[in-house]
């Protein structure tokens, strides 16, 4: 079971998850600088389906989950940095 | 006149789709295909963007039982929608999404009643009908069409029903990873199943999770349709791998690694597909064997005109191939990677040219010019730069203004902002030049 998380927890998580991105795909801005609520999608930050593929493998195996499409939205955890944080605390096994 | 059934299937009982993990028989499909061609509207033209495979088959089937063609096109930018209604005026978009942002006349998807009558006939067609028109995006900034008739595609799958062995008499549901609207999904996750007596799968699973439990949902021999890409994170997902018969791969060349490590992984053939938009698919590889691809069935390779054309079988008219091909032997041959200024990002195609005319188009660029890094790795996919003189631009407006004309896959990273680019007293910029730059500005950057 996934226990609760405080503000500070899911920031710090947040700006982890941040980090494993820019490095997965060589970004060319810092963890610090991606809004948690800007779309990582499409205008925003400029993700597509291929860097999504890229960061689930790498945020499954830091994490220890397998990210699912809950919906024919493929993408929509991948909405924000924010949604992507919330996704992994509440499935993360390590 | 000639005809050649819509499905391949002998009963209308036969299964011809799984919706999940519910089989579709042959008589329900034509129902709702049925259902959707009587509304559909007058239009001949559809744009068919249902995301649910099943849907884009119904909604296919559909538009050849009333003689409607089905546009292909690379992308769906809002540039290249309004090239599409230039190109067909009456085009209408088929799609099913709750919110739909292509600035065409709508359809949404219908809800089929389960009352209506099932269909009791397999209807047949016309095998001059032009069914569908893919687009390659071309190199002057216009998408250049690429007519399918009937015949050709039913020829087209049928010799590759036959050389992947798919005509045991076993039935097969084909899974993909990949999209109906594009010419490898299209070819192998659509018209193989229903001309081949296979079934097709409504789901494109995405996620390597997502794939095995889509897997794992259908109870038949299943064979994957996939990428690269997703066969590389699907391995290392490190998830227990379902059974399937067979893996297809295309879009890319796979590393004879990845090739091995995906045999072992499903305990079953992978093969390569080779094909073009023009062509379709013309030649298979069983990767762990030999880096030889063999020919379907009466395809040909011929050099000719320094170039080497493709022809015979299902190909109507000779086709000069884009890539670099070593003729081997009697319908074998190897590939050598792409001829200059193609590009092949994730199996979207596009060339430089084409790219640099986008980019300069965009008002307040002065210069501008695309860059393909050399290839770091099979299995990765190798992102385009861009180098661009554009004084009052920023990156983010100029990339907003990109998304809008090219397809994502291809917008650069990075890129750089500079004062002028290397052209030479001529005016060309060649490729040595523009790579300098952006590994002097890279480097500089990283230090």
């Amino acid at each position: 079971m996934t226990e609760k998380y405080t503000p500070t927890e899911e920031a710090a998580l947040q700006l982890e998850i941040a980090e494993l991105m820019v490095q997965a795909l060589n970004l060319d801005v810092s963890a610090a600088e991606i809004q948690p609520d800007e779309p990582l999608y499409g205008n925003g930050l400029g993700l597509d389906s291929i860097d999504i593929l890229e960061v689930a493998l790498v945020v499954s195996k830091r994490y220890g989950l397998q990210l699912k499409a809950d919906s024919e939205d493929n993408h929509r955890i991948f909405g924000s940095l924010r949604s992507l944080t919330e996704y992994v605390a509440a499935h993360k096994t390590r | 006149m000639a005809t050649s059934p819509l499905l391949s299937h002998t009963s209308l009982s036969d299964t011809v789709a799984w919706r999940g993990n519910a089989p579709v028989s042959v008589a329900q499909f034509l129902r709702d295909a049925t259902y959707l061609a009587e509304r559909l509207p007058a239009g001949r033209h559809v744009l068919n963007v249902c995301r649910d495979r099943y849907r884009f088959a119904v909604g296919l089937a559909a538009a050849m039982m009333t003689d409607k063609v089905s546009l292909l096109p690379p992308t769906h930018t809002p540039e290249t929608v309004q090239q599409l209604q230039l190109f067909a005026a009456d085009v209408f978009c088929l799609h099913d999404s709750e919110q739909c942002d292509i600035a065409l006349p709508q359809l949404p998807y219908p809800a089929i009643p389960d009352a209506f009558p099932l269909e009791a006939r397999i209807p047949h067609i016309d095998i001059e009908q032009v069914v569908s028109i893919v687009f390659t995006s071309g190199s002057t900034g216009m998408p250049m069409p690429h007519p399918k008739t009937w015949g050709g595609l039913v020829r087209n799958v049928r010799a590759q029903a036959e050389q992947l062995g798919l005509k045991s008499g076993v039935s097969h549901a084909i899974v993909g990873t990949v999209p109906p609207q594009h010419m490898y999904g299209f070819e192998s996750t659509v018209l193989l199943p229903l001309q081949s007596a296979n079934a097709l799968c409504s789901a494109q699973p995405f996620y390597p999770a997502d794939i095995c439990e889509t897997l794992d949902a259908i109870t038949m021999p299943r064979l994957l349709v996939s990428t690269p890409l997703h066969l590389r994170t699907l391995l290392e997902a490190g998830l227990p791998l379902p059974r399937v018969e067979m893996v297809l791969s295309a879009t890319a060349m796979l590393s004879p690694q990845l090739a091995q490590a995906v045999e072992s992984g499903f305990n079953a053939p992978l093969l390569e597909i080779y094909g073009c938009t023009e062509t379709g698919q013309i030649a298979t590889r069983r990767t762990t064997r030999t880096l030889e691809w063999s020919l379907f069935p009466n395809v040909r390779l011929v050099s000719r005109e320094g170039g080497v054309w493709a022809e015979g079988g299902h190909v109507e008219h000779p086709v000069a191939l884009n890539d670099k091909i070593e003729l081997t032997g009697a319908g074998r041959f190897l590939l050598h990677g792409r001829l200059q200024d193609l590009i092949n990002i994730a199996g979207k195609r596009s060339s430089l040219a084409h790219l640099n005319v986008q980019l300069t188009a965009i008002p307040g660029v002065v210069d501008g010019a695309f860059y393909m890094p050399d290839e770091v790795s099979h299995d990765h996919v190798t992102r385009l730069a861009a180098c661009v003189v554009a004084p009052g631009l920023d990156a983010k407006t100029l990339l907003k203004a990109l998304r809008e004309r090219i397809d994502p896959v291809f917008l650069p990273r990075p890129l750089l902002f500079v004062d002028a680019l290397p052209r030479n007293s001529t005016g060309k910029l060649p490729r040595e030049a523009l790579k300098n730059l952006i590994e002097n500005r890279f480097n500089r950057d990283a230090a």
